[in-house]
């Protein structure tokens, strides 16, 4: 955690708070600025003069800010100056057509990929910086993949329980205990001992959840998290994804899961071709949509 | 030839009796050799499967041309090279010694071959979900990937480590003492085939149960793919 302490000690923002100071935080919003020291992060961002005035949701502090993202696949040029600013615990929704670069952006905002150029911030740790310590970063940014990725040769406990191992340095007795913890919070505590080919897709999905959640991150991504899954194994997952946002965790949410987008989503934002296409509250995106390409999109997606 | 003379050339009790303590002799060399060269080849082996995930043509290219220089020299070729053959460039090295480099460049080689394919049988979303939390290359590698790829391709590592055993009769041609070794001394000594036919019931005893256990472990493999 050294890396971490420099940048604090460096006058970035939030590194060195306690864990639970958050919701004070964002209470104070309003006050942000007066209670804070010169040249913490207000001054940061306002100097960097990005803050746009049609952010008004941008209130909070951003624990995400994605600027500028270029991604090249070869000839291919799969994002072309994406922006991507997401709150303290709002819960951002991104949708569009498969190839438009979605699942990337959300790639870059834990450096699986490397975008070829902008800047990725999370919880005010420059992922793209060469000495940021990548692993310790990664810990505050939880991900769930299409395709689980549970290691089949661990128990569900073991799977939740490596990270805390062998990142955190905590003895079993106690990285077990917080990964009983984790898997209560998706209610499958009695599953502990099973492995991923001993649960459902669904089930596995959970554990997943709960293999993020237990490093107590401050972003959780999810990419596609329910497309591999049968239908009726769909709600335990998006249930366990609404508890998590009931306990205000911040979230990237990329998925095809409408009906959930617009009951729990803060933001929607349609990409398309690379780019972020249009954005706004569900009931806005949904409801009356201003470009016509997300309109195309929308008119497919329910008619399918 | 009669019968009495085919059991008393191949199947002679007392000359059984009479070449056991250096059949002994060489079983337990055969055994040492083994407990040497299989670790020696397997730790080569994970280096090279290790280095094969590296994407840098500096790595990859004499990588490449490691392998398979090393798996198209025959092995006995290789050992004769550098037992009888270094010696000219005034590199004096042991029997052991000989045995030793020998096997960890030619069966190395091919144990990297066998790790590489159990590397990339994982798929990469194990690396992806490790690194995700946090896990380092290395520790992603250690706990996650390579314990997958050792039982991806366990029947195929059982059955390389079964060819080495076999292989270090080879080790006979250095002057090695082990049972294969061993059992042409006793022929010669003895003027008779049973010493070498009781060689080759030895290799059998001690090599039909992995080979047994080999054709379990391939079934259960089969049936194992739905």
């Amino acid at each position: 955690m050294n890396a971490s302490d420099d940048r604090s000690a460096a006058g970035r923002e939030g590194l060195n708070r306690p864990l639970g100071e958050t919701s004070d935080d964002r209470s104070a919003a309003g006050r942000e600025g007066l209670n804070r020291p010169l040249g913490e992060t207000s001054d940061d961002r306002s100097a960097a003069g990005r803050e746009g005035p049609d952010r008004p949701r941008q209130a909070h502090r951003p624990i995400v800010e994605a600027r500028g993202i270029h991604k090249h696949f070869g000839p291919l040029h799969v994002l072309r100056g994406v922006d991507l600013v997401v709150a303290e615990r709002e819960l951002v929704f991104v949708i569009g057509p498969s190839g438009s670069g979605k699942s990337t952006l959300l790639r870059c905002l834990n450096r699986l990929e490397e975008p070829s150029s902008g800047s990725v911030m999370v919880d005010g740790i420059d992922l793209l910086d060469r000495r940021t310590d990548l692993n310790a970063a990664r810990q505050r940014i939880g991900m769930v993949f299409q395709s689980f990725n549970l290691y089949p040769h661990m128990t569900a406990l073991g799977n939740v329980a490596l990270a805390l191992r062998k990142v955190q340095g905590k003895a079993r007795a106690e990285a077990e205990a917080r990964a009983m913890a984790a898997l209560e919070r998706v209610h499958l505590a009695d599953r502990a001992g099973h492995y991923p080919g001993q649960l459902s897709g669904g089930q596995q999905q959970r554990v997943a959840i709960a293999r993020a959640i237990a490093l107590e991150p401050r972003v959780m991504l999810f990419d596609e998290p329910t497309s591999a899954l049968d239908p009726e194994l769909v709600g335990g997952v998006l249930q366990a994804m609404r508890e998590l946002r009931e306990g205000g965790m911040t979230m990237v949410v990329v998925s095809h899961e409408m009906g959930f987008a617009r009951a729990a989503a803060d933001r929607v934002v349609f990409m398309a071709d690379g780019a972020v296409v249009e954005e706004g509250p569900p009931a806005q995106v949904f409801g009356a949509p201003r470009e016509a390409r997300t309109r195309a999109f929308l008119g497919q997606v329910e008619r399918a | 030839m009669t019968f009495d003379d085919f059991l008393l050339a191949f199947f002679s009790l007392d000359i059984l009796r009479q070449a056991w303590p250096i059949l002994w002799m060489g079983l337990q060399q055969t055994l040492l050799l083994s407990a040497v060269v299989v670790p020696l080849g397997v730790l080569g082996g994970t280096v090279l499967a290790l280095l094969s995930t590296v994407r840098h043509p500096l790595v990859r290219w004499p990588l490449m041309a490691w392998v398979d220089l090393f798996r198209a020299v025959p092995p006995l070729v290789l050992l004769v090279f550098v037992y009888a053959g270094l010696p000219f460039a005034g590199l004096e090295v042991s029997a052991l010694g000989a045995v030793a480099i020998g096997f960890f460049l030619n069966t190395g080689a091919y144990y990297g071959e066998v790790l590489r394919a159990g590397i990339e049988s994982v798929p990469r979303g194990q690396m992806e979900a490790a690194r995700s939390t946090g896990l380092t290359r290395g520790q992603a590698m250690a706990w996650v990937i390579l314990p997958q790829a050792v039982r991806n391709v366990l029947p195929d590592l059982i059955s390389n480590t079964l060819e080495v055993v076999k292989l270090t009769s080879i080790a006979s041609v250095v002057a090695m003492p082990e049972l294969l070794f061993q059992a042409r001394q006793a022929q010669s000594v003895t003027y008779n085939a049973t010493p070498i036919m009781a060689a080759a019931v030895i290799y059998f005893l001690l090599l039909w149960p992995v080979v047994r256990l080999l054709s379990r472990l391939e079934n259960r493999q089969i049936a194992g793919r739905r």
